[in-house]
């Protein structure tokens, strides 16, 4: 009796850590919420909103605090890393998904995964070594801009854009690939006209995914983009992004300043937070 | 005719997607290599840094206990949300697919988002200051969704007739638990575990203002200290030390390599187990 009874509490009781630890995650997401919101509203209104998103002038010294050109140089950066990143990965996903024999794939999908496990740091040194003198020598100015950030960050991404987008490719029944086949088309257009087509929800998380990774990538494009607080005005000139904002200057900003930090970060956070809805949104269609 | 020169165009054009991909990967890590190694000199590794000899040796301890740490910390928690989601909960409760909801979310966040709030969180509100045990803890809310995220993965492989063979003897459902069904997802929790250990060791971002920039092996938890990875971004931003940073880079490339090669190695031999 008394052994039931032992026995019973325990399985109580480590029920209740299990659940405890599974509390965690949404702990901490209200957490980062609270702290994130309470850091950053108070400045946000201090500024005023509106002054804060569509301001074109960043000077803590003159207490002038708009982040519109981060926010465009976010947005440009991003969708210059999918310019580069894109089209290549989403080549390599159908070659690895439809043109590589199983030998040749089983080779190349580990390449892929070394590519995701390179640290942002190593990227962004291989970008100040390679590609910041590569833009300066082939296109004039100083290297680091808008340009070396996108073609780096392309490459960031695409292990994300691989990966996922060959896993949509994969799921795409085998029947639809055949029915082509049997109607006279080749293999390649079959391919690109029928199997590609069917996986375009998966491929769109795939590129929503790398989204979501570039706008939020700090260290490597601190170090190429050049970080010029001014509106992105071309290609060659330097940009800053709503991250390296606040990684540059948190180490000094105090007051008005940091909580100005605080609240390019919950600006960050809300591309991010519309992000994540989307992918739901994609996953929820394909189910 | 023209159905051929398509079937050439859209052949040719897959066949130079590949080597783009293939070609980033051989550029980066052969430059870097070959770049590298030549400057791999013993004073590197001294056992304490000056501006002289740019050692990284304190910056590699630093790494090790980083990572020890945050898996002290993450690992059980993770492990443990994966075991309640799996085991315990009702399937498909509102409060599963909260979690599942929210640990998602999380997965999303930058890691500067991650730095901020460690540095709002940790370091001020809990007076941790910039500390090991600041990053440590940053860290490991940042890897928790990869690792539940394996784990469950994991753990619904395992199949219904082992739980029920176990309840079938008699046995509780935390035996169960731990007795059977913990034991056959070990390969695939330890591949999540690693994908995650490579994932702090390249970390800078979420640790320049929660772990802060010393560039010495730190006395106690309390105390500030920088990983690999932050010393690779100090140095070469500094700009002072390029061959000490692409010496820097070749050590973390190969850390990071190793790990990533034990994580496929674990992962093959779970597909080998299936199969």
């Amino acid at each position: 009796m008394n052994k039931v009874k032992c026995s019973a509490m325990k399985e109580g009781a480590a029920k209740a850590v299990f659940a405890f630890t599974a509390l965690v995650s949404i702990l901490v997401v209200a957490l980062i919420c609270v702290f994130l919101f309470a850091g950053g509203i108070p400045g946000m209104a201090k500024i005023g909103v509106w002054d804060f998103v569509s301001g074109e002038k960043w000077k803590p010294g003159q207490k002038l605090f708009g982040i519109l050109p981060f926010i465009l140089g976010s947005v440009y950066v991003t969708a210059g890393a999918l310019i580069t990143g894109v089209p290549a990965g989403l080549l390599t996903a159908l070659f690895l998904s439809r043109f590589a024999s199983k030998r040749v794939a089983g080779m190349l999908r580990p390449a892929v995964r070394l590519l995701a496990g390179i640290p942002s740091v190593v990227y962004g040194f291989f970008g100040l070594v390679v590609l910041v003198p590569a833009v300066r020598e082939i296109f004039g100015g100083t290297g680091s801009s808008l340009l070396t950030a996108s073609i780096l960050l392309g490459m960031m991404i695409l292990p994300t854009i691989i990966t996922v987008a060959e896993s949509a490719l994969n799921a795409v029944p085998d029947n639809y690939y055949e029915g082509a086949l049997a109607l006279g088309a080749t293999h390649e257009r079959s391919v690109f006209h029928v199997v590609l087509p069917a996986a375009g929800s998966g491929v769109m998380a795939g590129i929503i995914l790398g989204i979501g990774r570039a706008i939020g990538e700090a260290t490597a494009v601190m170090m190429v983009a050049g970080n010029r607080v001014s509106m992105p005005k071309s290609l060659l000139k330097g940009v800053r992004t709503l991250t390296s904002n606040i990684v540059m200057e948190m180490g000094y900003a105090a007051d008005i300043h940091r909580e100005a930090l605080i609240a390019t970060a919950v600006v960050l956070f809300v591309f991010i937070l519309l992000i994540n809805g989307l992918t739901l949104i994609l996953k929820r269609r394909k189910e | 005719m023209m159905a051929r020169l398509q079937a050439k165009i859209y052949r040719a054009a897959v066949y130079a997607g590949m080597m783009f991909s293939v070609g980033v990967l051989v550029l980066i890590a052969g430059y870097i290599l070959f770049k590298g190694m030549p400057h791999l000199t013993p004073e590197l590794f001294a056992w304490e840094y000056n501006s002289n000899n740019v050692s990284m040796l304190p910056s590699i301890i630093n790494t090790l206990l980083m990572t020890l740490l945050s898996m002290i910390v993450c690992v059980p928690l993770g492990i443990g949300a994966a075991i309640y989601l799996t085991e315990y909960a009702p399937r498909g409760s509102k409060l599963v697919k909260l979690i599942r909801m929210t640990a998602e979310t999380l997965s999303g966040i930058p890691s500067i988002i991650y730095g901020l709030f460690g540095s709002m969180f940790f370091v001020v509100a809990l007076k941790m200051k910039l500390s090991l045990l600041s990053g440590a803890l940053t860290l490991s809310i940042m890897v928790l969704p990869t690792i539940m995220r394996t784990t469950e993965e994991a753990l619904l492989a395992v199949p219904d007739s082992f739980r029920e063979g176990s309840f079938g003897l008699g046995a509780g459902r935390l035996r169960t638990t731990f007795k059977v069904v913990l034991p056959s997802a070990v390969p695939g929790i330890l591949s999540g575990v690693i994908l995650s250990l490579g994932r702090i060791v390249g970390e800078t971002a979420a640790l320049i203002y929660t772990a802060g920039t010393v560039a010495k092996v730190p006395d106690s938890l309390f105390d500030s200290g920088r990983t690999l990875a932050v010393h690779m971004y100090a140095i070469s931003t500094e700009g002072l030390h390029m061959d000490e940073s692409y010496a820097t880079a070749v050590v973390l490339l190969i850390m990071v390599f190793i790990i990533n090669g034990m994580s496929q190695f674990i992962a093959r031999r779970i597909g080998g187990n299936k199969a």
